[in-house]
C-alpha cells in the first residue's frame, strides 16, 4: 500500500523542500525529546504514580478510540464529516442514563443512582446504542443522501443539526453532570498499580474489543471489502453493481453506533455532560488529523497519543503551566501536519 | 444586480443611511442591534474574504477573534486577566492586532497546506483549542471572565453615547470593506483567487502558494482581530463562552445567511441573526430555546438556498434582468462574485 501510493519513510525524508525536516521540526522533535525524557525521571522516581497515569491514559484512549473510529469511518467511506458525532456521543450518555433511571427507580432524595445490576446496565446500553444507530441512519437518509459529493454541504447540515440537538438536551436533560451507575465494585487491585478503577479497565478492554472486531469486519467481510473499495474508488464500486447507498447507510449505522456506545461508557467511567458534545467532536477532529483521516490505524495511534498526553500532562506538567496542558494538543496537531500534512497513516484524497 | 458605475454611490448612500439611523433609534436599538450586527459582521467578513477569495470556509476566525479580546482585556485596565500591566487602551489594542496577526501565520502556515473539507477540520480543531486554553488557563480569563475592561475614553460612556461606538464601528466596516474589495484586483489578490480556481496552475506558474496563502490567512486574522477589539471596547468583558463552539457555529451561520461569496453579505447576516436572536425570545413557543429556532433557521437556509439571502437576492435580480433584456447581457464587472465557492 505505502510503496504504491509513493508515500515510505525513504521518500518523505528524501523528498527535501517539500516535506522538509526543517529546524522548526527539529526544535519540536528535541521538545518530544525533552518530554519523553522528564517523563521516564518521573517513572523512575515513582513506578507506582507512572504505571496508573499510564493507565489512566490508555483508558482514555479507549474512549477517544471508539469515538473517533466511528467518525473515522464515516468520513473514509463518505467524505462526510459528521459535525454531529460529538452530539451523538453525548445523546448516548443522556439515553442510557434516563433508560436506567427509569429501570432503577431512584430514591428521589440522593443524587446518585442505586448501584445497577448486569441487566439495568447491559439493557440502556443497547438501548442507547441502537437509538444513536437509528437516529444516525435516518438523518443519512433524510438530509446526507440527495447531497452527496457536496462535503461542505453535508458538513453545514450535519453542523445545523448539532445546534438543535444540543439545545434540546439541555431543555430535556438540564446542565447537571450525572453518572450511569454500573454493575461492577468501584475499584480493583493490581499489581504494581494499586487499587485502579474498575470501569476503567472494563472501557480499555471494550475499546480493544472493538478495535479487532472493526478490523475483522474490514478485512474479513464482504461490508468491509466493499468499504475498503469506496474508500479508493466509490464510482468504480458502483459500476460493479454494488448498491452503494446500502453501504453508506450501514457505515452510518455502524459509525453511530459507535458514538453511542462511547457515550454511554464515557457516562459511566466519568459522567454525562451538557458539553460533551464540542469536546468529543474536538477529540474526534484531532484524532483523525493527526492519524490520518478514514485510517483505522490511524484512528488508534491519533487515541493513545491523545490519551496519553491528556493524561501525563495534566500530572506531569509544572504547577505554573499546569493549565496550559491544552497547548500540547495544539503542538501535536501542528508538528503532525508539518510533517505529514494528511496525518501519520492518510494519502491526499 | 447594481450596475458596476452606481457601486460607489450606492455603497456611500448606504453608509450615510446607516450613520443617521441611531439619531432616530433608541439607544438599545443602537447599542445592542446595529452596533453588535457591525462587529459580527466584520467577524464575519473575515471568514466570507477568505471563503470568497481563498475558497476557504474557516472556523478558526472567532478564536482569533476571542485572542484579540482577551490580550486587549489582559494587557489594559480590567477586573480578572493578568491584572499586571495596566497598559493605555490604545496600546493594548494595537499590541492585541499584532499577537492575532502572529497566531493566525502560525495557524495559517499549517492550514494553508489542506484544502476544502480538510482546511474546515483543521481550522476549527485549533478554533476549539484557542477556546479550551483560555477556559482552562484562569490566570489569562479570570474566572468568569474578564470585566470591565477600560474603554478609549473618546468614545465615552455606553449608556450616554452609543452612537459614538457605532459611528466608529461603521467607519471600520466601511474601510474593510473598501479594502476586501480593493485587494481583489491587486495583484496578490488576483493570485490568491488564481490559486482557488487552479492550484496547480498557479504553482506551475511560479507562484509560492503555500507563501501567498499563509499571508492572506494572515490578513484575515487581521480583520478577525480589529472586530475582537472592537467587541470588548463595546462590550467591555470577554470570557471564553464567547468563542464556545456555539458562538463559532453562529457566527458561520452568519457567513451563510449573507451568502459565502459576497463580502457585503456578512452585515446583511449578521443584522437578520441579531434581529432573530432578539425578537425570537419573545416569540410564544420559542421562549428559551432560541438556540433551537435559530438552528433550524440555519438547517433550512442550507438545506433550500446554499447561496444564503444574498444569492436569493442574485438569482432573483438575474432572473429579473433576463426577462428585462434580452437586448444585451448584463455585465457585472468585477470578479469577487464567484458562486461556485458556496454552491459547491
Amino acid at each position: 500500500m505505502a510503496s504504491r501510493t509513493g508515500i515510505t519513510a525513504e521518500n518523505v525524508l528524501a523528498a527535501g523542500p517539500r516535506v522538509p525536516l526543517s529546524r522548526g521540526t527539529l526544535f519540536l522533535l528535541g521538545l518530544l525529546l525533552l518530554a519523553v525524557v522528564g517523563i521516564g525521571l518521573q517513572a523512575a522516581s515513582d513506578a507506582t504514580l507512572f504505571a496508573q497515569i499510564t493507565l489512566n491514559g490508555l483508558s482514555l484512549a479507549g474512549l477517544y478510540f471508539i469515538v473517533a473510529s466511528g467518525f473515522t469511518l464515516i468520513f473514509g467511506l463518505m467524505r462526510v464529516v459528521n459535525m454531529a458525532h460529538g452530539s451523538f456521543y453525548m445523546l448516548g450518555g443522556i439515553i442510557a442514563y434516563l433508560v436506567q433511571e427509569r429501570m432503577l427507580n431512584p430514591d428521589p432524595t440522593s443524587f446518585d443512582l442505586p448501584q445497577a445490576t448486569l441487566t439495568s446496565f447491559l439493557v440502556p446500553l443497547i438501548v442507547s446504542m441502537f437509538s444513536i444507530a437509528l437516529l444516525g441512519v435516518l438523518i443519512q437518509q433524510i438530509f446526507l443522501r440527495w447531497n452527496q459529493g457536496q462535503e461542505l454541504r453535508q458538513a453545514l447540515i450535519t453542523i445545523a443539526l448539532s445546534i438543535i440537538i444540543a439545545d434540546q438536551a439541555v431543555a430535556r436533560f438540564g446542565g447537571i453532570a450525572k453518572e450511569i451507575s454500573v454493575p461492577v465494585r468501584k475499584s480493583i487491585e493490581l499489581p504494581i498499580v494499586g487499587m485502579y478503577g474498575t470501569m476503567r479497565l472494563v472501557l480499555l478492554l471494550v475499546a480493544i474489543v472493538v478495535g479487532v472486531i472493526l478490523l475483522l469486519i474490514i478485512s474479513r467481510t464482504r461490508f468491509g471489502m466493499i468499504v475498503r473499495a469506496g474508500v479508493d474508488d466509490r464510482q468504480m464500486v458502483t459500476a460493479l453493481g454494488v448498491n452503494i447507498q446500502k453501504v453508506f447507510a450501514g457505515a452510518f449505522f455502524l459509525g453511530a453506533m459507535l458514538a453511542g456506545l462511547a457515550g454511554v461508557l464515557g457516562g459511566a467511567v466519568n459522567s454525562v455532560n451538557k458539553s460533551d458534545d464540542g469536546k468529543f467532536l474536538l477529540i474526534s477532529l484531532v484524532i483523525v488529523i493527526v492519524g490520518g483521516m478514514g485510517s483505522l490505524p490511524g484512528a488508534a495511534v491519533g487515541a493513545v497519543l491523545l490519551g496519553l498526553i491528556d493524561s501525563y500532562s495534566d500530572v506531569y506538567l509544572p504547577d505554573a503551566i499546569t493549565n496550559y496542558g491544552v497547548l500540547l494538543t495544539f503542538f501535536l496537531l501542528v508538528f503532525v501536519l508539518a510533517v505529514r500534512p494528511y496525518g501519520l497513516f492518510g494519502r491526499p484524497a | 444586480m447594481i450596475p458596476a458605475r452606481l457601486h460607489w454611490p450606492v455603497g456611500i448612500g448606504v453608509v450615510l443611511v446607516a450613520a443617521v439611523v441611531p439619531l432616530f433609534a433608541s439607544s438599545f436599538t443602537t447599542s445592542q442591534i446595529l452596533t453588535r450586527a457591525l462587529i459580527l459582521g466584520l467577524a464575519a467578513a473575515s471568514l466570507i474574504f477568505l471563503a470568497s477569495l481563498g475558497g476557504w470556509v474557516s472556523l478558526a476566525q472567532l478564536g482569533l477573534y476571542g485572542v484579540a479580546g482577551f490580550v486587549v482585556g489582559n494587557l489594559a485596565e480590567a477586573d480578572g486577566g493578568a491584572k499586571v500591566f495596566a497598559m493605555n487602551i490604545w496600546v493594548a489594542s494595537l499590541l492585541a492586532l499584532v499577537v492575532t496577526v502572529i497566531i493566525g501565520l502560525l495557524i495559517g502556515v499549517i492550514a494553508s497546506r489542506s484544502e476544502g473539507i480538510y482546511f474546515l477540520m483543521i481550522t476549527l480543531a485549533f478554533g476549539v483549542i484557542i477556546k479550551l486554553l483560555f477556559e482552562k488557563a484562569t490566570d489569562l480569563s479570570g474566572f468568569g471572565g474578564i470585566n470591565q475592561i477600560i474603554q478609549p475614553s473618546v468614545l465615552g460612556s455606553a449608556q450616554l453615547n452609543p452612537e459614538r461606538i457605532y459611528w466608529l464601528c461603521l467607519a471600520i466596516c466601511a474601510l474593510v470593506y473598501v479594502g476586501i474589495r480593493y485587494f481583489a484586483r491587486t495583484p496578490f489578490g488576483l493570485a490568491f483567487q488564481g490559486i482557488r480556481d487552479n492550484t496547480p496552475r498557479m504553482r506551475a506558474l511560479g507562484y509560492n502558494v503555500t507563501l501567498l496563502r499563509t499571508v492572506a490567512f494572515a490578513i484575515g486574522a487581521f480583520i478577525a482581530a480589529l472586530a475582537g477589539v472592537l467587541n470588548v471596547w463595546w462590550n467591555t468583558q470577554i470570557s471564553p463562552g464567547t468563542i464556545d463552539i456555539g458562538p463559532v457555529i453562529f457566527l458561520l451561520m452568519i457567513a451563510i445567511i449573507g451568502g459565502l461569496y459576497r463580502i457585503e453579505g456578512a452585515w446583511v447576516g449578521a443584522l437578520i441573526y441579531v434581529l432573530l436572536d432578539n425578537r425570537l425570545r419573545s416569540v410564544e413557543f420559542v421562549g428559551e430555546r432560541v438556540a433551537t429556532a435559530l438552528g433550524i433557521v440555519f438547517l433550512l437556509i442550507v438545506l433550500l438556498s446554499p447561496g444564503g439571502v444574498m444569492g436569493i437576492y442574485e438569482s432573483l435580480s438575474s432572473r429579473w434582468q433576463r426577462s428585462r433584456s434580452a437586448r444585451g447581457p448584463a455585465h457585472d464587472g468585477d470578479g469577487t462574485a464567484t458562486p461556485t465557492v458556496a454552491g459547491d
